[in-house]
Formats: structure tokens, sequence, C-alpha cells
């Protein structure tokens, strides 16, 4: 392991001890703030409750993301093939973007009539922005003179497509994925809490929301735990699939090499 | 059609058939400069051409025009009608980063529509062609300037097109992968047949290489000067050291500077 992934380590289990330490010393009740061996203990007790929400949780983080994969990859393309589409539509790609999602998750709600739809709509109206605008620029990013030479050799639109911008957006598109990545999950944890309950099964944000009523503290903890290891977890998997997909060729990829 | 063109250094003598023909064309950019006025040349069959001029005279507009890849204001081209009889070569190498050595060189002959085996197969020959066999499965940021600029040369080739236009290729280069490149150019252009119209802004290189310059002057552009370099091929290293190469040199340079001269006073 290099000095790089063991310095933060470090720091991590300094901090823990520390906390363990001041929470002993000071005498606080674990209602006001648990030390992390009391939030660990909580993890192992109340698994057999926590696990089927982070499943939960889990699940509508990706189908959203994936939701968002499509659905922004797809407009994407079809704003880089015509001009008169993104000048029509991309506006309203913006105005989804910039109003928050708190403010429009309990309309979606009433709409959707369905908790479990409501939430894995409001989670991808999060994560697609970042993957649509990338590609998008993915898309025009491509080199004027290989642009001249498939014109040269009388390949069309859909062909200039398919071997030189989808290629040439990868990169953008696996950036805005990363971030996408992350938005989907804090969409899905957002619109949980906006609509006060789960479905047919609750997520993460429901249980904290319960454990928070009770005044379970050392629950909210693991609930949050869980909630940030799922975000990191998904973020290191897609950091790891960008690394895979560019590794041969792109520069990035290349600096994290050396 | 066998117009002869009066220069300083005699009559150019051109192989008979001409293969490109631009007459009396001229380009304006939308932002309203004028790229080229009333530019007229042939090129014969399998002719060496350099077009040598000052950045910015319209030498890689003309070439563009010669390609099909921009539309004359006014004039006419005439160039080979088929889609791969002609190859072009970008400044940079302009390689796809994604696709290894190969692929980039098979690239014509993937929109071509060429069976996988066969593209392959020519890609292959093509590349070793331009001295990188072992390449084949090297990415392009593996690859130094000069073996880039030969994948790109190799790609340009690989659908045996009738021209090749080059866009001061080498001018990115070190002199010695140049010095090497243009020999290895030379040889290319006698095995493969070609015609070739290369774009430079470098007096020596367009000597050592071509059977006949055609010097443009800027704004607009437009051809002040043609005459030949009867200097027979092979031409080697000893060629560029010669008293005769650097005779050639000087000439060129004296119209160059001809050229020149008429533009600032019209400016």
């Amino acid at each position: 392991m290099s000095a790089k992934a063991i310095a933060p380590l470090v720091l991590g289990a300094l901090i823990l001890v520390l906390w363990e330490q001041a929470v002993r010393l000071l005498a606080i009740p674990p209602y006001i703030l648990p030390g992390p061996l009391v939030i660990a203990r909580t993890l192992v007790d109340d698994w057999a409750l926590l696990a089927p929400s982070l499943w939960v949780t889990l699940g509508i983080t990706l189908e959203a993301l994936a939701a968002a994969v499509v659905i922004g990859g797809l407009l994407a393309i079809l704003f880089s093939l015509s001009r008169w589409v993104e000048l029509s539509l991309f506006p309203y790609a913006i105005i989804l973007q910039v109003t928050p999602i708190v403010a429009i998750a309990p309309l979606i709600i009433i709409w959707a009539n369905n908790v479990d739809l409501s939430l894995l709509i409001c989670a991808w109206l999060v994560a697609f922005f970042p993957i649509l605008s990338n590609t998008i620029l993915g898309l025009r990013s491509v080199d004027r003179n290989l642009l001249s030479l498939f014109e040269l050799y009388g390949a069309g639109r859909w062909r200039t497509l398919l071997h030189l911008r989808l290629p040439a957006a990868l990169p953008y598109f696996l950036g805005g994925l990363r971030i996408s990545g992350g938005l989907a999950l804090i969409g899905a944890v957002v619109a949980e809490f906006v609509a006060g309950t789960g479905g047919n099964a609750s997520g993460l944000a429901w249980r904290i929301l319960e454990a928070g009523y009770q005044l379970k503290v050392p629950r909210m903890f693991a609930a949050l735990v869980l909630i940030s290891a799922t975000g990191i977890a998904i973020f290191l998997a897609l950091t790891l699939l960008s690394h895979l997909l560019l590794r041969r060729w792109h520069e990035s990829a290349l600096a994290a090499q050396e | 059609m066998d117009r002869s063109h009066q220069t300083g250094a005699g009559i150019a003598a051109r192989p008979s058939g001409s293969i490109v023909s631009v007459r009396g064309v001229s380009r304006t950019f939308a932002s309203g400069v004028q790229a080229l006025g009333d530019v007229t040349l042939d090129v014969g069959e399998g002719e060496f051409l350099s077009v040598l001029g000052p950045s910015g005279c319209g030498k890689t507009t003309l070439l563009r025009l010669i390609a099909g890849l921009a539309q004359p204001n006014s004039g006419k081209v005439e160039r080979p009608a088929g889609r791969n009889e002609i190859g072009f070569v970008f400044q940079e190498p302009t390689l796809m980063p994604w696709a290894t050595a190969l692929a980039n060189v098979a690239l014509p002959l993937r929109l071509a529509g060429l069976s996988r085996a066969e593209r392959l197969r020519r890609a292959g020959e093509a590349l070793s062609g331009v001295g990188l066999a072992g390449f084949e499965r090297s990415y392009p940021r593996e690859l130094s300037g000069g073996m880039k600029m030969r994948v790109s040369i190799a790609r340009a080739l690989v659908t045996r097109p009738r021209l090749l236009l080059m866009d001061e290729p080498f001018a990115a280069l070190d002199e010695i992968a140049r010095h090497k490149l243009n020999i290895d150019l030379l040889t290319l252009w006698q095995r493969e047949r070609v015609t070739v119209v290369f774009v430079t802004h470098s007096v020596f290189e367009s000597v050592f290489l071509s059977q006949r310059i055609a010097i443009m002057s800027a704004r607009p552009g437009r051809i002040a000067a043609e005459f030949a370099i009867p200097t027979p091929y092979p031409r080697d290293e000893a060629f560029r050291t010669s008293a005769d190469y650097a005779a050639l040199c000087r000439q060129t340079s004296q119209q160059l500077a001809a050229a020149m001269a008429v533009e600032v006073q019209a400016a």
C-alpha cells in the first residue's frame, strides 16, 4: 500500500480513537453522541433491521443511475445530432437541474402516486444532468481534423457518431457518471426524507427519521455510516470502471499510473 | 491544355495528363477574409508537387479545396472522383487515441465497408510499408512523433489512393526524424506511384522532395511562381549536402522572397 492510501487511513484511525476517548472521558451519553464502538455494536445488533433498508436505498440509487445513463446519454446523442432539438430542450434540462429537488419532490410524490416510483424519479432528476452535460461536451470535443478525415472517406452522420464521436465522448461521459453516482444516492435519500415514509420497504433515510423519533441516536449513526459507505463504494466502483475503460489511451488514466 | 509556366527557373516540365486541375479558384471565409484569390494550378498524374509559402497564405485552404473538404466561392476544381482515391495527411498525426496503430490505419477500409480480415491484412501491409511492422498493437501515446506521423501516412495510403495531399506533415518533427521521413516518403511515392501535393513552408524540404514547386503568396493567396527541380531521383542524403542542392535552395529562396516582396508592395 502506498503512502497515499496509508496517510488518510492513519488519520481516520486517529480521529476514531480520539472520539472514543473524548466520549468516555467527558461521559457524553450515547443519546447525544455515541462513540465509534457503540455505533459499531449497533450496526451489528441492528443489522437485521438495517440491511433490508440498505438494499432498498441501494436499489433505488442504482436504478436511478441506470435511468440517468440511458436517458442522459440518449438525450446527449440527440442534442449532438440536431442543433434545433438541443436549442429547444436544453433550457428545460437546466431548469430541472437548478430547481432544488426538495422543492419538487412533494409534487412528484403526489403525481406518481407510488412511493417507490416517486423516489426513483427524484433520484433520477438529480442524477441525470451531469451525464447529459458532460456527454454533450464530449460529443463536441472531437478533433476537427478527424472529422475532416471521416468526411473525406464519406462516413455519414451515424458512422461518424459510432466510430468517432462516441469514443471521443467516453472520458467525459465517465466523468459525468462519477458525479451522477453520488448524486443519485443523495437524490434517493433526500426524496425519502421528503416522502417521510418508505414504500413497501423502507430505505435508510426512513430508518434515520424513525430512529430520531425514538431518540435511538446510535442507530441514526449506524444508518449514516451505511449511507456514506454506499456512496464511497459507488464512487470506487465507477472510478475502477473508468480506469479499466481508459487505461490504454486516455491521459487521465495515464497520470494515475505514474 | 498544355499551358507552360514561365518563371525565373525556366519552363516547368509537367507529366502529361493532369489529375488535379484548379481553375481560377477563389475562397472567402465567412469572416470576410479572402483566403484565396484566383488560383490556377495543375497537378500531373504521378507528379510530386510542393506548394511553398509563408504561414497564413492559404496553403491549407487550397489543399482542403483540392480534397473536396471545402467549396470554392468561384472557379472550378477537378479531382479524382472516387471516395478512396484521395489520401490526406494533416499537420498533426490526427490519430484516434483509443485505437491501436493497426485499427487507425484500417479506419478508411472500415468506413469503406471491407471485411475485417481484408482490412486488417491491408492495414498490416501499409504499416510495414512505412517501417512500423511490429507496432500493430501499439496505441498512439506509446509512439514517438515521427512514428505517429508514419501511422498517419500509412492510413492515407491504405486505400491505394491516386492522390496524396499532405499539409506540412513534418513541421512538428525534429530535424533527424524529418530528414528520415523525407527519404522514406520519396521511396513510398515511387513505389506506390501516387501523385503527391505537399504543402510546406520549408524551402529546403520542398527542394529536396519535389519535381516541381509552386510558390504561394498571401492575402489573398495566389500562385506567384512555378518551376521545376530537375534533379533526378532517387535523391538521398548525399543530395542534401551537394552544391547542386544549395544552388537550387538559393534560387527557390529568391523566388519566395520576390513573391513576398510583391505582396508587401501590394499591402
